[in-house]
């Protein structure tokens, strides 16, 4: 069968499980007064169609900021201005000023709905699909089946189409900005990058491989006119890119002032719900939050593990090891910053892209990245779909991918624990002991499931549940960022050989 | 290799097919559900409240019984594992009941009941005559397994629409496969069990009495009296059973009308009465009130062409069945004979039949996939009456949530077998003539058409049933061309396939 006919069915299956996804419930519904996230978006909508630029993010009679106040850059500010325009045309009483507040209808789920799978179509698959082609090693029917995988990774449909956000865009953006650095565009990347980071400011996670990476290209190109003028023009996109968002913000001093205040709401506390973050786990064995107050420890301690892999990035930048900070930098951020939003953790996941590579580890990560998202997943009634796509997912990329068959030694680069051990074990066969890991931590997350949903959590520990799921994460993502970090840093010159024998 | 799968295990495909089916087929527990899904909640609760004498005297709900006993005893064997999810689904009072356990145990009773489709089509793919294939993908048995797993037809009308047809055509399909493999006695008891679940099977009924009287004697043909016999065991009253089974009383065409002889029939005795009147030829007085656009389930008379009784269709669909009952008769080509004998005696009661719902053309499309992953010009007719009838069956999931799943499945299911087949009998050209592509591709503008462009103008408030009926209109033209061809297929088959004696 013909390759167009292949990427054509996974696109329809990908869509189909999307949407009938989205038949289930978005999050807030029917819990008035402030309901949840698709809320906050409709609101946006009326906010951006109603009111002139310069109130959208002040504090005005028209604009409560505590009514789910725009807390994101401009980009979605504009998405939303069209996303009303549309709604206007079909219902005017969807973004009505005040009288719209808390709608809620079977047509405008449906509406919101189809606005996800819009942008979806439009930025995320094509960005899937061409990555898959032109950056993972296979034939071609692999890399059908990675693109596949992808395209049904639950983490992502559960947020986008379930409990409702439009996260697809700025991933599908920063991936674009990933493919353009591939193939060399480092403009056109650049621009999909700033468009990225201009829709959510959690791509900021993102940013700093981003910089190393042409920042060292640049340098790679020698210290002369040559460099310079390159590291000029991508300099030049970026302020221009920026511009352009932000104009409407730049004529009045306060405005990009009070814009950056609502994206970043340094008033608030260390961290807020149950997070697989250091903090949130710490804090079950010591009150961390009495003692570091002070912002600035914080940022150096995330400075502290970002800085090697992005160091080590600057001084070799090659596409594999960008990809590789790009996970250690997300997840480090993660892990030790601040404020951080369970949400968050679907950046990480961003990585599950070259899971041909050390499959079974990528795929373990973004397993536990999806079952973190649980708790909150239960929140909004999406149990079931929760269910059905992570088995699906589980089952299909160890099918079609093979995973557990792809773990020597050598392929998981465990030299390093490798030469650890030999002192004391030398028999160990580490490769068997990550394949039992893996079902273990699977048997582990798969019993939290079950017993998050149906059993009663004892009287003095009502949380008890959510802080383990929590917990656990977070120690497979401390073992991860350790991993890919040594991954990164011990990395000799790359072998040519890594294509694989079928 | 299989995509980058472990070769040790060769029949996983099937496995990974039929689990991934199954998990769309979980995804789709929320959506829309039509009135069927209270109708067997009503069965649920008669069948686990009352004794088996009063099944068929029942009236509290307007969802009589009309299937016959052995389904009933399914539904009664389900009520009792429905007692542990909501035992309030069991009280025939509550009138369309649908809590969320309800709706759960209902969907999750047909997703496993599946199970008996899978297996028959395990079955079906051991009986092909050959199974050599470059690679996976381009396997007879896996392509046939893909169009009977995936058929867009079973999974939109039994796990959105709600029905129990997986598990009835994996009877039908076992039954077949059996006599491929010569255990006729199997093949005759299963559609025997088929008839005494779902009697529409009636429509099928000559091809197995003709092929089992002219292969063997007339020493299997006691089997056919014991469906009677059967039901007398069970002391149940038959002419009641008979009179819910058969309701003469609804019309001749249903609400939708099927794409079949009927509906061509209908547009063209509206098209005469229509010019009559512009010509002054009829009195408009004196045409009747009623309009078969109106869409309720009534008798209804013609206005210029005679009316049809259900006589005269059942005289229409004998007539139409007898030259291949014949033929088969005459020249049996064993099992792959009956089996194109047995879809054409669906098809012909599907274009002749009385009050026929679009959802039988599943009868003809499904035991015709089997011939189609065998023959060029058996996948040709394939791909015409599987699109055109998988078409036909959009007007069942009428809501605009369900719009972009029957669109992109039906895409899916679509493209899967047009290359895939394609690619199967790739030597002799190309599969479709150019008529009949563009007659294919003309489905794509009236879609457009009808659930896009019309509902926006000022029709739709006057004349709404007319996207049906262009529908139905559009949609005959390809089922009874398919009709045709098959019917040539089986008559034309050269006396050299006979010597191929396929046992």
């Amino acid at each position: 069968m013909e390759n167009w006919s292949l990427i054509s069915l996974c696109v329809l299956l990908g869509l189909t499980a999307r949407w009938a996804v989205s038949f289930h419930s978005y999050s807030g519904a029917g819990k008035p007064p402030m309901f949840g996230d698709y809320e906050a978006q409709r609101h946006w909508q009326e906010v951006t169609y109603n009111l002139p630029v310069h109130e959208w993010y002040f504090n005005t009679t028209n604009n409560d900021l505590n009514y789910w106040g725009l807390d994101y850059p401009p980009l979605t500010a504009y998405h939303s201005l069209v996303c009303a325009y549309v709604a206007k045309l079909l219902n005017p009483e969807w973004v009505e000023l005040y009288a719209s507040r808390g709608y809620e209808s079977h047509s405008h789920k449906l509406f919101m709905r189809a606005t996800v799978l819009f942008t979806d179509i439009l930025i995320y698959i094509p960005a899937v699909l061409l990555y898959c082609f032109y950056f993972c090693d296979g034939s071609s029917k692999q890399k059908v089946a990675t693109a596949f995988c992808i395209l049904l990774y639950p983490g992502l449909i559960l947020i986008d189409y379930g409990h409702f956000q439009y996260n697809s865009v700025s991933l599908g953006l920063a991936l674009w900005g990933i493919l353009g650095l591939g193939l060399g565009w480092d403009l056109f990347g650049s621009l999909a990058f700033t468009l990225a980071l201009n829709y959510k400011q959690m791509e900021l996670y993102h940013s700093l491989p981003f910089f190393c990476y042409l920042l060292g290209k640049c340098i790679k190109q020698g210290l002369t006119w040559r460099g310079f003028f390159h590291l000029f023009k991508i300099s030049m996109t970026v302020l221009v890119t920026f511009a352009l968002c932000w104009m409407p913000f730049l004529s009045d001093p306060k405005q990009p002032l009070q814009v950056l205040h609502r994206l970043f709401p340094v008033g608030r506390g260390l961290f807020e719900d149950k997070v697989a973050n250091t903090w949130c786990s710490l804090n079950v064995l010591i009150k961390i939050k009495t003692l570091l107050s002070r912002e600035t420890q914080l940022f150096a301690l995330t400075l502290l593990f970002v800085l090697p892999s992005s160091l080590k990035l600057l001084s070799k930048p090659t596409l594999w090891q960008f990809k590789l900070a790009l996970v250690n930098t997300s997840l480090a951020f993660f892990l030790f910053s601040f404020q951080v939003h369970e949400k968050s953790i679907l950046l990480v996941s961003v990585y599950v892209y070259d899971v041909h590579i050390l499959t079974c580890l990528f795929l373990r990560l973004v397993f536990f990245v999806f079952r973190s998202m649980l708790p909150l997943l239960l929140k909004d009634g999406l149990l079931l779909p929760y269910v059905v796509t992570s088995l699906a997912f589980l089952f299909l990329s160890l099918y079609l991918l093979s995973a557990l068959e792809r773990s020597t030694e050598e392929e998981l680069r465990l030299g390093l624990y490798r030469k650890l051990t030999q002192r004391w074990l030398p028999k160990l066969n580490l490769s068997r002991i990550i394949k039992w890991k893996f079902w273990f931590s699977l048997a582990a997350m798969a019993a939290l499931s079950f017993t998050s949903v149906w059993l009663k959590p004892p009287a003095k520990l009502p949380d008890l549940f959510p802080v383990l799921v929590s917990v656990l994460s977070f120690l497979h993502f401390l073992g991860f960022i350790i991993y890919f970090n040594q991954v990164q840093l011990m990395e000799p010159q790359r072998k040519k050989s890594q294509k694989k024998t079928n | 290799t299989v995509m980058a799968a472990p070769v040790t295990n060769d029949q996983s495909w099937f496995f990974a097919l039929a689990l991934g089916v199954s998990f769309l087929k979980c995804l789709l527990i929320n959506a829309y559900h039509s009135t069927d899904f209270e109708v067997h909640r009503n069965w649920l609760a008669l069948t686990h409240s009352l004794p088996a004498a009063q099944w068929y005297y029942e009236a509290t709900s307007e969802w009589t019984l009309d299937y016959p006993p052995l389904f009933a005893w399914f539904e009664y064997g389900l009520s009792h594992i429905a007692r542990f999810f909501d035992k309030e689904m069991l009280v025939v009072q509550n009138l369309n009941y649908a809590s969320p356990a309800t709706i759960l145990f209902q969907r999750l009773s047909v997703i496993v009941a599946d199970v008996v489709f899978f297996y028959a089509v395990k079955e079906c793919c051991k009986c092909l005559r050959e199974d050599k294939g470059k690679y996976l993908l381009g396997k007879p048995s896996f392509i046939l397994t893909v169009l009977l797993l995936w058929n867009f037809g079973l999974i939109i009308v039994d796990h959105i629409h709600f029905q129990y047809n997986g598990f009835l055509f994996g009877v039908l399909l076992l039954s077949i496969a059996r006599h491929f493999q010569n255990r006729h006695f199997e093949g005759a008891l299963l559609f025997s069990i088929l008839l005494n679940l779902k009697h529409i099977y009636l429509y099928i009924a000559p091809a197995y009495g003709i092929y089992l009287l002219r292969c063997f004697c007339f020493t299997q043909s006691n089997i056919y009296a014991s469906p009677e016999s059967r039901i007398n065991k069970l002391s149940i009253d038959l002419p009641q059973v008979l009179s819910r089974l058969f309701p003469f009383k609804r019309g001749l065409c249903h609400a939708y009308w099927a794409p079949n002889i009927w509906a061509l029939y209908n547009i063209a005795d509206k098209a005469f009465s229509i010019l009559g009147v512009k010509f002054k030829l009829l009195d408009i007085n004196k045409l009747p009130k009623a309009s078969m656009t109106g869409g309720l389930v009534q008798e209804f008379q013609h206005s210029v062409l005679p009316s049809v009784s259900p006589l005269a269709t059942l005289v229409c669909t004998v007539l139409s069945i007898l030259p291949a009952l014949f033929r088969i008769w005459h020249r049996p080509n064993g099992a792959r004979g009956f089996l194109r004998c047995l879809v054409i005696c669906a098809l012909g009661s599907f274009m002749f039949g009385w009050h026929v719902h679009e959802k039988a053309i599943l009868m003809a499309i499904l035991p015709l996939s089997l011939l189609a992953v065998e023959s060029r010009e058996d996948a040709r007719i394939f791909l015409i009456l599987s699109i055109t009838g998988h078409y036909s069956l959009f007007p069942l999931l009428f809501t605009t949530q369900e719009l972009p799943i029957k669109i992109l499945l039906l895409l899916l299911f679509t493209i899967f077998s047009l290359t895939s087949l394609k690619t199967l009998f790739r030597s002799g050209g190309a599969l479709l003539n150019p008529l009949e592509a563009t007659y294919l591709l003309g489905l794509i503008p009236l879609e457009l058409i009808c659930e896009f462009v019309y509902p926006l103008t000022v029709w739709q408030k006057t004349f709404p049933f007319l996207p049906l009926m262009l529908t139905s209109i559009y949609c005959a033209l390809g089922v009874t061309y398919a009709f045709i061809r098959l019917y040539i297929s089986l008559l034309t088959c050269s006396d050299s396939t006979k010597k191929i004696k396929t046992q």
